[in-house]
């Protein structure tokens, strides 16, 4: 019964899309060659920039942890390609859902690693103003996210149905909405439910799937016997593979997907091929659960190497870039640990805040009798450390 | 007897059920290779197999769904649900469904199944790795829910919930994990839905459960310093709960305090506190108090301490009851 070895793993039919291979060479994708005739080498190098940023920070988030800084830290190491490739094409307007380890996703939306780190370090179970990014918070109780993005996915058509219906058209573009949820997230039964209401609505919303492999220690074919892009066609909308190490595959499948979505022509889902180079968190040993050369086999596809390689090649770009890139991520990695040491504690206090958008009579209650309890502790502030102190302010 | 931590005795527990009964089984995300996230059935797929311990796919409804079927067809399974806060896509199975099949059958249908939940705070992680939620689960009935607090109950009580004809929730303390205790082997400390005294008092009583006991005998050991004799009670079952232990111990001493990680608003106290005033009311000599957690969600880990009733907090419940 170990799922592990069942019969049933079933070659796909389902193209895998590649337009750089292992090289860094471009190949040629019928379907997706055209989406990326205009990249620039400023475009690339900016993906490379964004690539390299996530994974600097990433690598102080685990140093960060190590120095007991963080409460946690969730790697995101050899995804770059996957998140970076299917955040770039989106605009502003398109609203994203990410689940827990779409750093890369979120800095590439213009929140701050600082920010982001005050999750890590235990201070917020948010970080960021999700509408100033047009980014959801990160959620952990898997799958959660994916019914939230359809339905925003079916407002935002809703509002578009509404102006026309009273004869104002929005002349904006369509707005799409990205889910991301990982391969172990794909089984819980309200990814499931995500995927018919997004059908059964035409809802502009694209399931972005990063197969990174593994779901803690529990590997990918236990979840499934097919790619999950092939479980589109079952829900009746498209599914697309492509190889997640691969930047300009993900950048063009996304363009691909977004432009159906905005036709108005329902979701799409991507499953991007990828590896998660490290453990599944700080907490975790994968040397438990997955051989060595398995991660050396991944090692080789390093999404990152990939593109560089590709620059270096195609394009000339020297190395004097690749330096000074390398050079302004371990300044921002210095800034950021310098900042996250800097953060101002949180109050226990400001908990009882935001329970409520309006008042709640045990909240106050509590929020009372916390003070006055509080208070007695005034001429013995140690009791409770230093938040205490600030509590009567 | 041997002197295990609170997991090792669980993992113990359970591989002496899978040896006395081959219809045990486990099943849950990450237990099988890693041997779970805190490593409390590390070893166990080794020695038993994968067909007896079950690297689930990653889908807590599924899991629970399924251990309806396999018990339907004459299985023991012993769901791991990994965290507090991620058991609430498998509630639906878990009220609607395993705690209903006995009664819908008419008796017809037993549903022996466990479902091991580590539950809890004050362990430094983030959002809904923290929770205490067994109220929500107490309030549905056909749901046996029961806590160990020490090694020798972590083992007993694990194997007494298999053997159990009922379905049986088992909250874990993921913080006392690593408590170190004697474990007899040789016999079962008694009925697992049974509130122990574990040290006596004459003056008041505290009622505390899984995690939250040794911080009640904390703050009994620091009453005793004052000259205050307080009697504890670990609930370890809280459905049913044992009224008849709590009402004895407060006959004799008047007073009593209850201390759970949960909120207070809606939590098992409330139903202890009504029960004690229906039951012996002449014998309370100050109004039953409650210390628990705010009606706040589960705050950052910067600042769980102040959200989590400590040992300070019992203190000054217990100075309550004796001022008034
Ligand atoms: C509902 C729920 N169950 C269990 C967990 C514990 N958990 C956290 S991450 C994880 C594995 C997720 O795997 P996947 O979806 O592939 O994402 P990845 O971690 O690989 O990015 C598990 C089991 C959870 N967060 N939520
Ligand atoms: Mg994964």
């Amino acid at each position: 019964m170990e799922s592990r070895s069942h019969a049933g793993v079933v070659e796909s039919t389902l193209p895998k899309h590649q337009l750089l291979d292992e090289r860094g060479a471009v190949t040629e994708d019928d379907l997706l060659s055209p989406y990326t005739q205009d990249i620039t080498v400023d475009d690339l190098q900016h993906l490379y920039r964004s690539m390299t940023k996530a994974r600097r920070v990433d690598e102080e988030g685990t140093s960060l942890q190590r120095q007991g800084q963080l409460v946690l830290w969730v790697p995101l190491k050899g995804q770059e390609a996957a998140q970076i490739g299917s955040t770039w094409p989106t605009r502003p307007t398109d609203r994203l859902y990410p689940s827990y380890r779409e750093h890369a996703v979120a800095f590439e939306r213009g929140v701050e690693p600082s920010e982001l780190m005050r999750y890590f370090r235990g201070h917020t179970a948010g970080g960021w103003d999700p509408e100033k990014h047009n980014l959801n918070l990160y959620t952990v109780v898997l799958g959660s996210q994916a019914p939230h993005a359809v339905g925003y996915a079916m407002g935002t058509a809703l509002d578009r149905k509404a102006a026309e219906d009273a004869g104002t058209p929005l002349e904006t573009e369509p707005e799409a909405v990205v889910a991301y949820f990982g391969d172990g997230a794909s089984t819980e039964g309200e990814v499931h439910e995500s995927m018919v209401f997004a059908a059964s609505y035409d809802a502009p919303v694209l399931f972005f799937i990063q197969n990174n492999q593994w779901a803690i220690s529990v590997p990918f074919a236990t979840q499934s016997r097919v790619p999950l892009a092939t479980r589109a066609a079952g829900y009746g909308f498209e599914g697309l593979r492509v190889d997640g190490n691969d930047i300009l595959a993900v950048v063009a499948a996304t363009r691909y997907a977004l432009a159906k979505i905005r036709r108005g022509e329902g979701p799409v889902l991507i499953e991007a091929e990828t590896y998660r180079m490290g453990a599944h968190t700080t907490a975790d040993d994968p040397t438990k659960y997955r051989k060595r050369e398995e991660e050396d086999q991944w090692g080789l596809l390093d999404p990152i190497e990939r593109l560089k390689e590709h620059l270096r090649t195609a394009h000339g770009v020297a190395d004097s870039f690749f330096e000074t890139v390398a050079q302004e991520n371990d300044d921002l990695a210095r800034r950021m640990r310098a900042d996250v040491l800097a953060m101002t504690p949180p109050e226990f206090v400001d908990r009882f805040e935001h329970v409520y958008a309006e008042p709640h009579a045990l909240v106050a209650a509590e929020r009372a009798e916390y003070l006055e309890y509080q208070a007695g502790f005034e001429d013995a502030s140690d009791v409770h450390g230093t938040a205490a102190e600030g509590v009567g302010a | 007897m041997s002197r295990l931590t609170i997991a090792k005795a669980i993992t113990a527990g359970l591989a002496r059920a899978m040896d006395e009964d081959p219809k045990v089984m486990l099943m849950g995300e990450d237990i099988g290779s890693l041997g779970g996230v805190y490593r409390v059935t590390e070893g166990l797929k080794a020695r038993f197999g994968a067909h007896r311990v079950l690297d689930s796919p990653l889908g807590e409804a599924g899991i629970v769904g399924t251990a309806v079927g396999l018990a339907q067809r004459g299985y023991r399974p012993v769901c791991e649900i990994q965290f507090d806060g991620f058991v609430f896509p498998a509630f639906n199975q878990i009220t609607t469904q395993v705690a209903k099949l006995h009664a819908r059958s008419e008796g017809r249908m037993k549903m022996p199944m466990t479902i091991r939940i580590p539950y809890g705070g004050v362990i430094g992680s983030v959002e809904h790795h923290s929770e205490s939620p067994e109220a929500l689960f107490a309030h549905t009935a056909g749901l046996r829910i029961i806590t160990p607090s020490n090694a020798n109950d972590a083992y007993w009580m694990e194997q007494q919930a298999i053997a159990c004809d009922d379905p049986v929730i088992i909250f874990e303390p993921k913080r006392r994990y690593w408590l170190k205790g004697e474990v007899d082997e040789s016999a079962p400390p008694g009925d697992p839905f049974s509130a122990s005294v574990i040290r006596e008092g004459r003056d008041a009583t505290i009622v505390a459960w899984g995690p939250l006991v040794p911080v009640a005998l904390a703050a009994a050991n620091a009453a005793a310093e004052d000259g205050r004799s307080v009697e504890v009670v670990d609930l370890r079952s809280i459905s049913p709960i044992d009224i008849d232990t709590i009402t004895a111990s407060v006959r004799k001493t008047g007073r009593l305090v209850i201390a759970h990680e949960a909120p207070t608003f809606g939590g098992i106290g409330g139903e202890i506190a009504a029960r004690v005033t229906e039951q012996a009311f002449y014998s309370l000599e100050a109004p039953v108090l409650r210390v628990g957690a705010f009606h706040l969600p589960y705050p950052p880990a910067a600042v769980e301490e102040h959200y989590v009733p400590d040992l300070d907090r019992v203190l000054d419940a217990l100075d309550r009851t004796f001022a008034y």
